[in-house]
């Protein structure tokens, strides 16, 4: 322990790492096997980003092979299939968050509508389901109802009398079911946070607009839509920030042999070059492209969503 | 005064007006009446498939309810070695993820709640830094494979055990229910911090930890990208997900029974409507009882997040 003066003039005790460790030895006892296991299995991967940089082979190990520096990204940046993939993340990504974002907020408002407290109840529970069910299973489920050949939908279009829709065989179809199948699996799930920030806009507001004779529309236009701005610009941000983001799940459970054209997305193309073919290096230096453009996204719109936010609250 | 406005509120509101508000009313029932079918139609088909007779299977005629109602699908499922196995796979997976997590989380949870605990930033920041930023697809699988636990079982048990996000949600519980001066005068009375999270702690915390528990199972029960990467091999540890998810994509994966003889008497879209609905009904039948809890732990979430 070391005695050191402060400015004021006054003694005081500088405790050493030994004293904390002992006093609350207990607690970081608890902590020893969380951080082994964030060492080892979140910390070990990082470390293995390193052959990003390294013309990576296996039996010369991580740390045997040899140092490229740029080469493997330079030549990922001239392959066609890098771009394309690119491409795909964002168009996937984006035209999800185009229809995907809306919807949550208006069956939020209308939720809010209802005055009967069991046909809520029901119909939230119901509209959860998809939020619980595996993508295999929505994947599977697409299948039994969009398949071109014996897909439920397609059956009763022909009974009716129309042609079959290859919703799910065709690319430009596909990039529809695929945006179509995810707005359908998040919107349910996305109102939880707008109901309550619906049920935080103050009541007052609401008796204040019925005096002034504001009928339903105007009320949601007026008095809701403004008390939950902060939040939807809030999403919109965050969201905004993951567009470069990429479920190899989502993409993969959709997908089959007959579209090629969008389903090749980052994720999808770090699987099929790296597990399935071994191009360790460059699929490496592929996610690793990835991680970084997604995670300067996500701190520079977490910051803009924080700027806001506090003019938001003032 | 309190007179004055209502008889205004009635002036605004004259007969037609509320008419036209009843009418809404039932256009809004409607509306969402029609989304929540969305959710529930398609398994109504698929169960209603998987109830039906081949022939009308074949002949495309089943919609929403089954036509030539019989069992046979089901029977076959339960009488599959492969698909019962795979199912014990994933009970048991999820059943020992959950509890590494719950343990792993429990502990740092509660030590990183603890304010005065000196370091509390950094390890923090340790934690949540890694759900921002991850070594990505490759090299968690490289890892594994230097781990030499590629195609074992711990393969889909470990890596993902701890979840930096679920010890986020249930650190921001822990500190806003548990009053420091509890803790302190435990602690004064000589308890020890095991002691203290053993007995008051954990009480003191059901709903949050029901809430992370959920979570993980959940989230266990349904993954299927990590089994994808990993179990290659060894098919004797596929789970459910897993072994769905082939048997969806490839029609060479066949159910055993299936393809002993009775094959061409078999139509796999009546075998796969049932395997659909044998995966899911778990979560079918649990979600409507657990979904408040689920609700309760993004909220949190999303505040902190």
């Amino acid at each position: 322990m070391k005695m050191v003066k402060n400015d004021a003039g006054v003694l005081k005790v500088r405790k050493g790492f030994l004293y904390y460790i002992k006093k609350d030895w207990q607690l970081y006892t608890l902590l020893l096997l969380p951080i082994l296991f964030a060492l080892v299995f979140k910390y070990g991967p990082m470390f293995g980003l390193i052959i990003s940089f390294k013309d990576y082979k296996i039996i010369k190990g991580f740390l045997g092979s040899k140092w490229v520096g740029f080469d493997v990204f330079k030549k990922i940046f001239e392959d066609k299939k890098f771009w394309e993939a690119c491409r795909n993340t964002l168009l996937l990504n984006g035209l999800t968050l185009v229809a995907g974002f809306p919807m949550p907020i208006i069956l939020a408002i209308l939720l809010n509508e209802l005055k009967g407290k069991y046909f809520k109840k029901v119909t939230q529970t119901v509209l959860y389901l998809p939020h619980f069910l595996s993508w295999v299973v929505i994947g599977a489920l697409a299948y039994q109802l969009f398949g071109y050949a014996d897909g439920a939908i397609n059956n009763f279009i022909e009974d009716l009398g129309g042609s079959r829709i290859p919703f799910l065989q065709e690319d430009y179809h596909w990039l529809v079911s695929y945006v179509l199948i995810n707005v359908w699996q998040t919107m349910g799930w996305g109102t939880i946070i707008y109901l309550a920030a619906i049920s935080n806009v103050n009541p007052e507001l609401y008796e204040a607009a019925t005096v002034d004779g504001a009928g339903r529309f105007a009320k949601i236009k007026y008095v809701t839509l403004p008390g939950i701005r902060s939040t939807i610009v809030t999403l919109l941000i965050m969201q905004l920030g993951r567009i470069m983001g990429g479920s190899f799940e989502t993409v993969d459970a959709l997908s089959n042999v007959a579209t090629t054209k969008f389903t090749r997305t980052i994720p999808v193309l770090v699987y099929r070059s790296g597990i399935l073919n071994a191009k360790y290096s460059e699929s490496t230096a592929i996610g690793l492209f990835q991680s970084v453009i997604a995670l300067i996204l996500v701190l520079g719109t977490d910051r803009i969503a924080k700027k806001l936010g506090e003019d938001g609250l003032i | 005064m309190e007179e004055v406005m209502q008889s205004k509120v009635k002036e605004n509101k004259p007969g037609s007006n509320s008419l036209k508000n009843r009418m809404t009313d039932w256009i809004i029932k409607l509306v969402l009446f029609l989304i929540a079918l969305t959710c529930v139609l398609p398994f109504v088909h698929v169960l209603a498939k998987s109830l039906s007779n081949e022939a009308y299977v074949i002949a495309q005629q089943v919609y929403l309810y089954p036509k030539g109602l019989n069992f046979e699908a089901y029977k076959k499922v339960f009488s599959d070695y492969s698909i019962i196995r795979s199912f014990f796979v994933t009970i048991f997976v999820t059943f020992s993820f959950t509890l590494t997590g719950m343990i792993l989380t429990v502990c740092a949870a509660y030590a990183l709640s603890r304010k005065h605990l000196k370091g509390r930033n950094v390890i923090t920041f340790l934690f949540m830094f890694t759900l921002y930023f991850a070594g990505g697809i490759i090299p968690d699988y490289l890892l594994m494979n230097k781990l030499g636990m590629l195609d074992t079982i711990w393969s889909i048990i470990l890596p993902l055990a701890f979840s930096p996000y679920n010890l986020l949600i249930m650190k921001t519980s822990f500190q806003s229910s548990l009053s420091d001066s509890l803790i302190e005068s435990a602690v004064i009375d000589g308890a020890s911090q095991f002691r203290i999270l053993r007995s008051i702690v954990l009480p003191l915390s059901k709903p949050i930890l029901a809430t992370i528990t959920l979570f993980y199972a959940v989230g266990r029960w349904n993954a299927y990208q990590d089994a994808l990467f990993y179990i290659k091999q060894n098919i004797n540890i596929r789970p459910l997900q897993l072994k769905l998810y082939y048997l969806i994509a490839t029609s060479t994966e066949a159910v055993n029974a299936a393809m002993e003889g009775t094959a061409q008497y078999t139509n796999p879209e009546v075998l796969k409507a049932a395997c659909i609905i044998f995966t899911t009904l778990p979560i079918i039948c649990v979600y409507p009882f657990i979904q408040k809890y689920f609700v309760k732990g993004t909220m949190i979430g999303a505040v902190k997040g």
